[in-house]
């Protein structure tokens, strides 16, 4: 009792309050409602076709035994068979007509054995079905949807870096006149929904030809009020001494741009950077109007396509979920507090 | 091209609102226009309710002295990085016919539910999951709050002896104002624009019991065989509507509660 009281003792006080109690009681059933899904998802697809379509499902994955036998070109499934004497014995199964399954032992090929079916059961061994993951890059056309979402991700956060640090950078840096009203105008387009404006930016990418392209889910969010807010509250805490001096120095303002303030932002470019790399990856329903094709689909529309079939392939699908997650749960692991601070310090997502 | 497109003055308007009987909904042109109208006043009265609630009690959980705070925050908030597909996939998975949650059912002796096509199951699990997916970000802004409200106060207060409840709604919740507000309409602003979660984890089904109004904008002007480009627009201001009253009731209340706290 004295090590559980240490363990769990805090400062100030001795042992748990009830309040403690109940708290930590919080959390634990919130770890499970928050992870028992992602995790049940990952162990789904790791089943194989057979072992998906099972009721009731298992958490781990099972998948049926199989052996090569000498003869057969085939590995035969595995089944354990009770025989008439109550003994029970391991054998392949050759083929099944009816009821009636054709059965040899592995050790002994040579002789065959009718076995009704309700006489035997499956040996099930735990399997982690690899080739969910490695037929979505031969049976499909995952390779292309995987490079047009990170292509899309990649192209659209360099772009929106650049183009929004350069519009923070005129307007922290720069006094000109109407200064103050552009900055507010910028601000306000945070105040529209891009839900608001679906109709009129779908004609205009129409219009300008960029329908069924990656360029037409790239170009139309670019430029981020977002973006420019942040970076631009940044700029402001760079001192303006050292422009000057750099205007001494007879630096062009490009390079002022380039090599004293892009270097100085980069805590607030980095957060931007994954704040941007999330968006793009999980968009959905710009791509989703933009690019009707099939060789156009992001991972997300793909697997909306995927899902929305009549004979769902769940193995499939699922394996292709758990790729889409896995990024952005490598980024989360990492960066989580940089993603956590910048957005309680924003308060946008 | 524009010219192609003349100009119809009110008639999409015209389109969306006109009803024979406006007491009977079915008798409209459009109902289910008024269908996905009223879903989503349904849905973002019931789910941005449950919102509040749920990311306070997780804030105030979260700002206790507990061990692990970072790793328990990030338990809350790792869902808000997923997208809104692989989340509708991950529910999807778990509630369909022989799913997780029906060998949870079958395995307590009583008989499976069609969690996805029985309407009334299939609105509780679209509030269900837009919670799961979208609270980390809430109790993220309302801990934020917590944090920077005065150590000194509740030294105070235990000095006086106020009781835990009496520390909470005389000091917390009056101090954490600005922040629910903001909690509160960003809650709204999102709710009402409720869709990918949705359109993926049910399709706006069974029926139109989850049909949304993003939903039947993208259906009238994207999906359709016919693109009504005029009518999803006309959707559009109609859903611009509720979110300009939605803003400016964000302005009243955060100016409301600041005057308030002058004169505290």
């Amino acid at each position: 009792m004295s090590t559980l009281n240490f363990l769990l003792r805090t400062r100030g006080r001795q042992s748990l309050d009830w309040t403690d109690v109940l708290s930590y009681a919080y959390l634990v059933i919130g770890l499970f409602t928050m992870f028992a899904p992602v995790v049940w998802l990952v162990m789904s697809s790791f089943k194989t076709e057979a072992a998906i379509s099972q009721f009731p499902p298992s958490f781990l994955p099972y998948a049926q035994k199989t052996v090569m036998v000498e003869g057969h070109a085939k590995p035969l499934p595995l089944f354990l068979v009770k025989r008439e004497d109550g003994s029970q014995k391991e054998m392949a199964q050759v083929n099944r007509i009816g009821i009636m399954a054709n059965m040899i032992d592995p050790a002994a090929p040579e002789q065959r054995l009718q076995v009704n079916i309700r006489q035997r059961e499956p040996v099930n061994e735990m399997k982690f079905a690899w080739n969910n993951y490695t037929d979505l890059f031969g049976k499909f056309t995952f390779g292309t949807y995987l490079w047009n979402s990170v292509f899309i991700t990649v192209v659209a956060t360099l772009l929106t870096l650049l183009i929004n640090s350069m519009a923070a950078f005129a307007l922290s840096k720069y006094k000109f006149k109407g200064q103050k009203s552009v900055f507010l105008l910028i601000i306000a387009t945070l105040m529209i929904p891009p839900t608001i404006i679906l109709v009129p930016v779908f004609l205009v990418i129409n219009e300008v030809g960029l329908l069924n392209s990656l360029w037409g889910v790239i170009l139309p969010a670019v430029a981020t009020p977002t973006g420019v807010f942040l970076l631009r509250q940044y700029m402001l805490t760079i001192p303006d001494e050292l422009i000057e001096a750099a205007r001494m120095d007879h630096a062009s303002e490009w390079r002022i741009y380039w090599r004293i303030v892009l270097p100085l932002s980069a805590p607030a470019l980095a957060v931007l950077a994954i704040f941007s790399v999330m968006w793009r990856w999980n968009d959905f329903l710009l791509p989703l109007i933009v690019l009707s094709k099939n060789e156009f689909f992001t991972l997300q529309l793909a697997l909306n396509s995927f899902q929305g079939e009549l004979n769902t392939q769940w193995h499939y699908l699922l394996a292709m979920t758990v790729i889409t997650l896995l990024p952005v749960t490598l980024v989360f692991a990492f960066l989580q507090r940089y993603i956590t601070t910048g957005i309680a310090g924003a308060g946008v997502k | 091209m524009p010219f192609t497109r003349p100009f119809t003055g009110a008639e999409n308007f015209v389109i969306l609102f006109q009803c024979d009987n406006y007491l009977d909904l079915s008798t409209c042109r459009k109902d289910i226009f008024w269908r996905a109208v009223f879903n989503t006043l349904k849905f973002s009265l019931i789910q941005v309710g449950l919102m509040v609630l749920l990311s306070l009690a997780t804030a105030l959980v979260l700002n206790r002295k507990i061990i692990g705070r970072g790793f328990w925050r990030g338990v809350f908030f790792y869902p808000v990085l997923l997208s809104p597909v692989v989340v509708a996939l991950i529910w999807k998975w778990l509630l369909q016919s022989q799913g997780a949650f029906n060998a949870g059912l079958v395995a307590w002796g009583s008989a499976p539910i069609e969690w996805l096509t029985d309407s009334g199951w299939a609105f509780f699990w679209t509030v269900f999951v837009s919670i799961w997916a979208h609270m980390g970000f809430y109790t993220l802004i309302l801990l934020a709050g917590l944090q920077a409200i005065p150590k000194d106060l509740y030294e105070a207060a235990e000095m006086d002896r106020a009781s835990p409840w009496r520390t909470l709604t005389r000091i917390t919740l009056p101090l954490l104002m600005p922040n629910l507000i903001v909690v509160l309409v960003l809650a709204a602003i999102r709710a009402v624009q409720v869709f990918d979660e949705v359109f993926v984890l049910t399709g706006g089904g069974p029926g139109s019991a989850t049909t949304f109004i993003v939903q039947f904008i993208y259906q009238t002007g994207f999906a359709e065989q016919i693109h009504l480009y005029g009518l999803a627009a006309a959707a559009s201001l109609a859903l611009a509507f509720f979110l300009i009253i939605l803003t400016l009731a964000q302005l009243r209340l955060t100016r409301a509660s600041e005057a308030g706290q002058k004169v505290r």
